[in-house]
């Protein structure tokens, strides 16, 4: 299934905010792999992914787990967490 | 950009991978403000920390205590004092929930049948005569009696600048005695003469850590880097000191900005209510602190930063390595 407009804008929107808190050089959202695992291959730790989810949380209004992080391993990932999240909270 | 596959590959990817997600969360507690040696240079009886707080008395809120730690998030409780084997229940109430390190004098011997493999570092501070001068006794004669053979034991070795030269023999005592040695360094908190650093002091000293690594591999528990950062105060051409710890009480962390630190870390004094600055002396000059583990964890918590090339990032998973095998999250 090709992947919505939606769901593309939210994967360069969380690689733009991982890119610039991380202050990551040489990429943009747009080179940025969605699957690139981020532990594995950005070196990202447990405290950059709290202050990737700090800035999530307050751009989408959604809370994100602690105990999530081992699972949001990748930006579609993240996106994915996050779409269901808020489609919760809609339902809520 | 650079990348972890594109800066590692194979074994050290693998390696890379191993560590990558362990996770380790820990904190120090003090499990006792009494001790039955009183070291010239002790940070915790020469700042005053062991009247900080009363003792907690009533086993039952330890282990309650333990049990919020664990809701908490922490995975590694690491023990000391005064001498925590003063109070073997107190010891159990941390181990029979998590996995925990227990430093030692090592003139108590630590009973396997109860805390059978419960890790356990012996403190060293030189060979019999700086342990006599600096400690009122040679308490390695002791410890290593006590403590022969031990899988789950090691020696960490608080290098004097009166050690230069020296080192071999103790290292080859540890060997003999079955044992494991970690290194680290004399802070001298109480400013004892001729015990202080000079900068060739630690240049000889960095090479005579190398050269022990290199000659004792089995023995051993370290690393070139660490060696490097802990004898030079700086790592990717940055100083060590209060803007950088990272084993600052997190509760107590004011800094701003706040620098790459360890999460969830808080050192407990034996009330189980007050805490304590960070993992060694309040009153300890950030600017010449040689704490082992401060600067450990600094390499640690700083990993992306290891990510600008090869050698890098490499060092940062030696680094690695050495603390996760300390604490038995990796075999030795
Ligand atoms: S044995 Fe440890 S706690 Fe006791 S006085 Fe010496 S350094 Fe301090
Ligand atoms: S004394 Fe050492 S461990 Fe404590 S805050 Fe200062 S640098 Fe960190």
């Amino acid at each position: 299934m090709p992947e919505s407009k939606e769901a593309r804008e939210l994967v360069l929107r969380i690689a733009e905010i991982i890119i610039g808190e991380l202050k990551l050089e040489e990429i943009t959202p747009e080179t940025f792999d969605p699957d690139m695992d981020l532990v594995d291959e950005l070196g990202v730790d447990s405290m950059d992914l709290a202050t990737v989810a700090l800035v999530l949380q307050d751009e989408y209004g959604v809370f994100i787990d602690e105990d999530d992080y081992p699972t949001l391993k990748t930006v579609r990932l993240i996106a994915e967490y996050l779409s269901a999240k808020m489609a919760a909270g809609k339902n809520a | 950009m650079q990348t972890v596959s594109t800066l590692l590959s194979g074994e050290w990817y693998e390696r890379y991978r191993a560590i990558s997600r362990l996770n380790m969360r820990s904190s120090i507690y003090d499990v006792t403000n009494r001790c039955n040696l009183r070291c010239k240079g002790c940070f915790f009886f020469s700042s005053d920390e062991h009247t900080a707080a009363p003792e907690e008395t009533d086993i039952g809120r330890w282990e309650a205590f333990v049990e919020k730690e664990q809701a908490r998030g922490v995975n590694l409780a690491i023990l000391i004092g005064g001498e925590p084997t003063l109070y073997l229940d107190r010891v159990a109430a941390f181990y029979k929930r998590l996995p925990t390190y227990c430093a030692t004098n090592g003139l108590i011997k630590i009973p396997r049948d109860r805390f059978p493999d419960m890790m356990v570092g012996i403190s060293l501070w030189g060979d019999e005569e700086d342990e006599k001068l600096l400690r009122g006794k040679d308490a390695f004669s002791i410890s290593s009696k006590n403590y022969a053979g031990d899988p789950y034991t090691y020696y960490l070795y608080t290098i004097t600048p009166r050690q230069l030269g020296r080192t071999e023999r103790v290292i080859k005592r540890i060997d003999d005695a079955g044992l494991k040695v970690h290194m680290q360094l004399l802070s001298n908190d109480e400013g004892v003469e001729g015990f202080s650093w000079t900068p060739s002091q630690l240049a000889d000293i960095r090479a005579e850590m190398d050269a022990m690594l290199a000659q004792y591999p089995r023995t051993v528990i370290s690393c070139r880097y660490y060696h490097e950062v802990i004898t030079t105060g700086r790592m990717l051409g940055r100083p060590f000191g209060w803007n950088e710890c990272p084993s600052v009480t997190e509760p107590l962390d004011t800094r701003d900005p706040r620098p790459k630190r360890l999460i969830r870390f808080i050192r407990w004094a034996a009330d189980l209510q007050t805490m304590h600055r960070c993992c060694t002396s309040a009153t300890r000059d950030c600017r010449t602190c040689k704490d082992g583990a401060a600067h450990m964890s600094w390499v640690m918590v700083n990993k992306r930063d290891h990510l600008r090339s090869t050698e890098d990032l490499q060092n940062w998973i030696e680094v690695y390595e050495m603390f996760a095998k300390l604490y038995k999250f990796l075999p030795w």
